[in-house]
């Protein structure tokens, strides 16, 4: 599947980051002319995934973190988050809804975000070698009254 | 960024701009700073003026939550858009808190 339009970009594992990723890929979906409700889910969805970079994946410092996006034929944005550090040990507790592995004040909601306001999204990760979480959202856009 | 109000034995935080990891913890500081010294029966937090939110938003909900109740207080999330409030309810916080859409008149 050949990508429409794309775009990489690498940044750190900084929290001052996490706005800036969210603008970074509402704002390459918006050529698609999302609704506002269209974008908030990117938005969201991008700031779990990024956020769980930044706590989980390099926990003691600072590493890079790689976003690529595409958009590809019927409106799909597919944004992939990918980072090199720690890895999932078992990223199906990782994904069940009110787990966190930190507690305190993760709600552990980070992967049920993503998965309620993307129409897909797939892990992949190495312990020691890292993770990418990939979100697809189908665009439906204001021309459908959304 | 986070403004405070209090009325008796009631302390409202007024909330604003995107709530993340990021801006999470300032906040948490300075709500739990404020909250050990009034030590309130009833503490709101007013989201009307929050423009984005994700699950940092509903830790820092639960964390207060705990926060006031280990003091016998209780804890309301108020003016929540709407999308701020299914991610809420997503976490299952409304069973055991007052979490609303709406304002609250007093």
């Amino acid at each position: 599947m050949k990508a429409l339009n794309k775009f990489t970009m690498t940044m750190d594992s900084r929290s001052a980051n996490e706005g800036f990723a969210r603008l970074v890929a509402s704002g390459f979906a918006a050529q698609l002319d999302p609704t506002v409700e269209e974008l908030c889910d990117i938005k969201t969805a991008v700031s779990e995934a990024v956020t769980n970079c930044i706590v989980h994946a390099y926990p003691d410092g600072v590493g890079n973190i790689y976003i690529s996006a595409g958009i590809f034929e019927n409106g799909l944005v597919r944004i992939k988050i990918r980072d090199k550090g720690c890895g999932i040990a078992d990223i199906k507790k990782a994904m069940e809804p009110l787990y966190s592995s930190l507690g305190g004040e993760r709600a552990g909601l980070g992967f049920a975000v993503m998965e309620s306001f993307c129409d897909k999204i797939s892990v992949r990760s190495t312990q020691g070698k890292g993770t990418a979480v990939t979100l697809d959202k189908y665009i439906k856009g204001k021309e459908f009254g959304g | 960024m986070i403004e405070f109000s209090v009325s008796g034995k009631c302390m409202t935080v007024f909330l604003s701009g995107e709530i993340d990891h990021h801006s999470a913890a300032g906040i948490r500081k300075r709500i739990d700073e404020e909250t050990d010294r009034l030590l309130p029966q009833l503490l709101v937090l007013d989201f009307g003026n929050v423009s984005f939110m994700d699950s940092s938003g509903v830790g820092l909900v639960m964390g207060r939550y705990r926060n006031v109740s280990a003091h016998g207080g209780r804890l309301e999330a108020v003016n929540l858009s709407p999308w701020c409030y299914k991610i809420m309810k997503m976490s299952g916080l409304d069973k055991i808190a007052k979490i609303q859409m709406t304002g609250v008149q007093r």
